[in-house]
């Protein structure tokens, strides 16, 4: 389903990695892992489209993203560094404009039970701005349950989550992949998902490469 | 795309209701630089009535750039942005939705300030008209133009100025249009060739600028 | 078709184009040399001197051909910020960024060499002419390019948003100019204009011509200059400029 091959990264003079190549199928996840600064969010961002690469193409059912464009982002969900919410509004405000940005479909009452989900029943109501920054992390993640795509490519998503919310993203992702999804996730953490298959890819490349010409 | 569209501006006009203190300011700014002039240049009315058209026309330029940085700034800095390009729409239709917006937020208050600040200048009911309907239709331009700057300084170490840099040329033609008809009303000419033209700027640049500018989003957020 | 489209994407490649930029680079500083020498010769002791405007108007075989190499570089650049867009060739950027300083000189020379020539005409040194005009806002365009150049990093960034920026500034520049005179006819009346020699000798038209290709050819030569060096500067880590410096120490 979802295939790199030979993927390149350039940034600035410095090569971050090159010749990465991984396949991954319906109901298999990718747990990325490798150094600060080696290259980790960049070749997330190159999944979703977002950096093309120096080198390489990612496809997506046997065609490249590129040509697919937005068929492809219409099966993807990407949990980015940022949280992508807005702190003047409330978190209900946020992911119901959200969702609407993303073309999906949610009325308030899905919204709400999305909320108590991820366990922000009570604080629907207050603006985000005076969340902490675990509970920030928390709407966001609000997507992953009532959106349902095909695959999920999810930077950090532990940062600032304390252990019960961890648990619930390993829970998340673990019934995303049984219902056959797809899954690339960053972490310093280890990742318990059960599933059945978890692989691995470590992106350890010699500090300041050059870059070939 | 409609129904994206709709949701954009939405969500930019609760996010500027939210802090109104941005909108109030840019409003602010332009009624003190109109109010500058006649301090600068002394209180004689025929020389006020003669450089009203530019002194608020330049006016409104200074205060759209004001607010021009913010277009995509905090989307930028947030993870919005990455998430409106990974939107499944065409990322023009989202740029377009949010320089209406943009319009609506800083645009539409200096459009209904101006004939209030004219009077300051001393010009007819004629001239008050014609300039305010200038403002209507050439403010729009400015913010589809300026939108293409925005984007292309987002992230940009000393942003700012050189968003000025960058889109002040490209709004002169707006400029000399826009006080132009005014001017044509003063001294008799009669507006409307300055106003048609006005008109095609606009159209022109808020229907083609958007692409551009989604080009340059994309450039910004890789 | 195809076998020739590989072969210009060959030429694209900065490791190529460096040593044939190299070759080139001395013939265009000669032919810069025996245009501008003759096209002067003319200019100063050929020309006549002209009946209205005596030996002050000589400055337009450098007014001139500064005034259209500031509007064709600008042409010229936004070529190749268009071609390093659609292809996204590497050579295309650094092109059009070795383009951009040569440009704003020009336009500089212009408006400088105007305002010379506008003191003993006009009697002042700036008029708001519909030419003088566009030739500052040209100016600004050539400098608002190098500013978004310089204050990007990342020089693959640098050079999309330039481009980007090239191509928007080309598509305006018509509509400004078209603006400015519209304003400065209304403003005015067309009683100021530059060209107003209606009949201009022979001898003067050949002189600008010839200057016109001396410019031309030392923007060819001066660019490539410039591009070799951006070459070396973003290339330095590469295996081909190590050996290139390596053959030369």
């Amino acid at each position: 389903m979802l295939e790199a091959s030979n993927l390149e990264c350039l940034r600035g003079e410095r090569r971050l990695f090159s010749g990465v190549d991984f396949r991954l199928d319906s109901g298999e996840m990718l747990s990325l892992q490798g150094k600060n600064g080696s290259g980790k969010t960049s070749l997330l961002r190159m999944l979703c489209g977002l950096t093309p690469p120096a080198n390489g193409e990612v496809r997506w059912r046997d065609q490249s993203i590129t040509t697919l464009g937005d068929e492809f982002h219409r099966e993807l969900c990407y949990l980015g560094h940022h949280n992508a919410i807005k702190e003047e509004l409330t978190p209900l405000e946020n992911i119901v404009s959200s969702a609407r940005l993303a073309q999906e479909k949610l009325d308030e009452q899905a919204a709400l039970e999305a909320l108590a989900c991820v366990g922000l029943l009570g604080r629907e109501e207050l603006a985000c701005r005076y969340l902490s920054q675990g509970q920030k992390r928390r709407v966001a993640l609000a997507r992953l349950v009532h959106e349902k795509r095909a695959l999920w490519i999810l930077d950090e998503p532990y940062v600032a989550l304390d252990a019960s919310a961890v648990e619930l993203v390993a829970t998340l992702v673990g019934e995303h992949l049984r219902r056959g999804g797809l899954a690339v996730i960053t972490t310093h953490q280890p990742v318990r998902v059960s599933a059945e298959r978890v692989r691995e890819l470590w992106l350890d490349t010699d500090d300041a490469a050059p870059a070939p010409f | 795309m409609l129904l994206l569209f709709r949701a954009v501006i939405g969500r930019d006009l609760r996010l500027a209701m939210r802090r109104q203190a941005d909108v109030v300011a840019a409003m602010f700014f332009f009624i003190i630089v109109v109010s500058l002039f006649p301090l600068g240049v002394g209180p004689e009315p025929d020389q006020l009535r003669k450089l009203a058209p530019g002194v608020l026309w330049v006016a409104a330029l200074l205060a759209t750039m004001l607010s021009l940085p913010r277009l995509f700034a905090d989307d930028y800095r947030d993870g919005t942005l990455e998430q409106l390009a990974l939107a499944p729409q065409p990322l023009g239709v989202v740029v377009l939705a949010k320089v209406v917006a943009h319009w609506l937020i800083a645009g539409l208050p200096l459009v209904m300030l101006a004939p209030v600040l004219g009077i300051q200048f001393d010009l007819s009911n004629d001239a008050l008209a014609v300039l305010t309907l200038s403002l209507l239709i050439g403010t729009p331009a400015l913010s589809g133009i300026g939108a293409i700057g925005a984007a292309l300084t987002l992230g940009v170490r000393g942003g700012g100025v050189l968003l000025s840099l960058l889109i002040l040329p490209l709004y002169i033609p707006v400029l000399i249009f826009g006080a132009g008809a005014v001017d044509a009303t003063v001294t008799g000419l009669g507006p409307q060739a300055h106003l048609s033209l006005l008109g095609a700027l606009t159209l022109g640049g808020v229907f083609f600028a958007p692409w551009p500018t989604a080009a340059a989003l994309r450039v910004a957020l890789e | 078709m195809s076998h020739r489209l590989i072969n210009w994407f060959r030429y694209a490649s900065p490791q190529t184009f460096y040593p044939l930029a190299g070759k080139m680079i001395p013939w265009f500083w000669m032919l810069a040399a025996i245009f501008g020498l003759t096209g002067l010769s003319i200019g100063f002791l050929l020309a006549p001197t002209d009946a209205q405007q005596g030996e002050g108007y000589r400055i337009i075989f450098l007014h001139v051909p500064a005034s259209w190499m500031s509007m064709f570089i600008y042409l010229v650049m936004s070529f190749w910020a268009a071609m390093g867009l659609a292809f996204n060739t590497r050579l295309s950027g650094m092109m059009a960024s070795a383009l951009a300083p040569t440009g704003a000189l020009f336009a500089f020379i212009s408006l400088w060499t105007g305002a010379l020539w506008g003191k003993p005409m006009w009697g002042t040194w700036w008029v708001w002419d519909a030419r003088l005009t566009s030739e500052l806002i040209l100016l600004f365009l050539y400098i608002g390019f190098i500013a978004l150049q310089a204050a990007i990093d990342d020089p693959r960034r640098a050079d999309k948003a330039g481009a980007i920026l090239a191509l928007v500034g080309v598509v305006n520049i018509p509509i400004i100019y078209f603006s400015v005179k519209w304003w400065n006819t209304l403003h005015q009346g067309a009683s100021v204009s530059l060209t107003k020699s209606p009949s201009m000798a022979t001898t003067m038209l050949w002189g600008m011509l010839l200057c016109a290709l001396a410019c031309w050819m030392y923007s060819i030569a001066v660019a490539l200059m410039r591009a070799r060096t951006i070459m070396l500067e973003r290339e330095r880590h590469t295996d081909w400029v190590r050996t290139l410096l390596a053959a030369k120490e």
